[in-house]
């Protein structure tokens, strides 16, 4: 149990996927202007994150294990397809949220952090629990730095960002800071 | 006889002789208690830091934003404050990268003072944290001659200089978190202890902190919720476990007060409602004493601040109070989505 607890929290706080490794930058840029829209892109995440780790839990328990080299393929296949599944999903409950996500509906299939997670969860040797609290915790830990993001974004829509630098460039700065921040919590939990 | 004068000026009409220049000078003349005192625990090493702080912030926020903003001093109270988080013996030359960085990357990026969303001095701090991590980690002795150097100041950039023969020693924190031992209540209130050039003195920060409270300068709720939770929280865990650090020396060790003090109230990366205040001073205690006794580090002020800083805007909109005679702002919302 202390197990899954530390897993979650340090897949949350301590290594952060998107402020600590970097994963996962290209929502993080894109639709981190509103709130709102940050935390549906987070919620859409988490949904595609505890899928592809329920996928690659079974992947790796019944198909990789006689067929190693088909790792990468796999985990791809999988993760395009589930997003694929959300896509439609969201086209059809939420026509609103699938033309505001745009682009970065899609995208998720790209996002380094779904792979990035199926990676972690198979080279760490991470059970079912383990692999879902990972997801868990990193789908809220991605969802975490969006909302931040957004709203601080927000926050500052009226500041006079010098003009070499408005947009991403600025963004990208406020990345670098919260990560700063967020070092706070390196090694969190783990003594005990 | 002349007519009556009638002079017609818009609304308001009582003002306050505050001003931003005013306020910051305040604080800035309600540091130098400070500064003395770490004259006199660390001798002129910690003068030298202090002074190449403030020299590199004022110089670069002169060089970014033009001579105009030099005169509300609030790039002097940065230096100040960057100088009194670094330890004594840190060299002259990461004391002006970090004065670089936490103007240039602190404040002017955000458009100058007024929009910055972290404490500038923190972002310096946490700067050098990351970039010269064993430096900003090597913490002198207090005591000894006021010539005596703490450390190698004058190195040259990159350079591995000679050293002078200079006695480091743990902090209270570091040696309650490696070895299990604590400090003495009256040293660290006092402020003869290992540890930053300003956070030595947890009695004089207490003393010229009230005197901005007094003069409203900084909002009390601040420090006060920061004490609290910080204190009660470390109390109860000590309660169950006393291997835990007690919450007194919670309080009075490492860099909780001038943190709590000086950093969280700063006026412009802190919550505006007093809801708020309390909300983020709860925050950052909580947050303290998590990364304090279960983080890897042993100090946790710096961060916390940080995090919360970065949380202020999601308070401000959660606190926003009702406008008199309209409905509260969520319920307003819940109607237009129903209608």
């Amino acid at each position: 149990m202390g197990d899954v607890l530390w897993v979650f929290v340090s897949s949350m706080l301590v290594n952060n996927f998107t402020l600590i490794m970097f994963l996962g930058l290209c929502p993080f840029l894109g639709v981190s202007n509103k709130v709102d829209t940050g935390l549906r892109m987070g919620a859409a995440n988490i949904f595609v994150l505890v899928l592809t780790s329920i996928a690659v839990s079974f992947l790796n328990k019944f198909v990789l294990v006689s067929a190693p080299y088909l790792r990468l393929i796999s985990f791809i296949v999988v993760i395009a397809s589930l997003v694929q599944i959300v896509e439609m999903a969201i086209k059809k409950l939420s026509p609103t949220l699938f033309r505001e996500l745009g682009i970065y509906l899609p995208l998720i299939t790209t996002n380094c952090a779904i792979l990035g997670l199926a990676q972690f969860q198979t080279s760490r040797g991470y059970d079912f629990t383990e692999g879902l609290a990972f997801a868990l915790g990193g789908g809220l830990g991605l969802m975490l730095a969006l909302v931040l993001m957004a709203s601080i974004r927000e926050h500052l829509e009226l500041a006079d960002v010098p003009s070499v630098l408005k947009g991403v460039g600025f963004v990208l700065v406020l990345a670098g800071t919260l990560s700063l921040a967020f070092m706070g919590f390196a090694g969190l939990f783990s003594a005990s | 006889m002349s007519e009556p004068r009638l002079d017609l000026t818009a609304s308001p009409h009582l003002h306050s002789p505050d001003s931003t220049a005013k306020i910051m000078w305040t604080v800035v003349f309600s540091l130098l208690p400070i500064v003395a005192a770490a004259g006199y625990f660390f001798g002129i090493s910690a003068l030298l830091v202090v002074a190449t702080a403030t020299l590199s912030t004022v110089a670069t926020e002169r060089l970014i934003s033009g001579p105009g903003t030099l005169g509300n001093g609030s790039a002097t109270i940065t230096g100040v404050l960057l100088g009194l988080v670094l330890p004594a013996g840190m060299p002259l030359w990461m004391v002006a990268i970090g004065g670089v960085v936490s103007i240039g990357l602190g404040k002017a990026i955000f458009g100058g003072l007024g929009q910055n969303l972290f404490n500038p001095a923190l972002i310096g701090r946490a700067f050098l944290q990351a970039a010269f991590p064993q430096a900003i980690t090597t913490w002198p002795v207090a005591g000894g001659s006021f010539f005596a150097l703490k450390g190698d100041n004058f190195a040259l950039p990159l350079m591995r200089g000679s050293a002078p023969d200079v006695v480091t020693h743990a902090t209270p924190l570091g040696l309650m978190k490696f070895e299990h031992t604590g400090t003495g209540i009256g040293s660290l209130i006092l402020g003869n202890v290992g540890g930053s050039v300003g956070e030595t003195s947890a009695l004089l920060i207490l003393i010229c902190g009230g005197y901005l409270a007094y003069r409203n300068y900084l909002n009390w709720r601040i420090p006060a919720s920061i004490m609290l939770t910080a204190g009660l929280f470390a109390a109860a865990l000590h309660l169950i476990n006393p291997l835990y650090p007690g919450g007194l020396f919670m309080l009075f060790s490492g860099g909780l007060m001038l943190g709590a003090v000086y950093m969280a109230t700063d006026m412009v990366t802190s919550p505006i409602t007093h809801k708020g205040c309390w909300i983020f001073g709860i925050g950052i205690g909580l947050l303290v004493v998590l990364i304090r006794v279960w983080g890897g580090l042993p100090e946790g002020v710096m961060y916390a601040i940080l995090i919360m800083n970065s949380l202020v805007p999601f308070i401000n909109r959660a606190t926003q109070p009702r406008v008199f005679g309209v409905e509260a702002p969520s319920r307003l919302k819940r109607k237009a989505v129903a209608s």
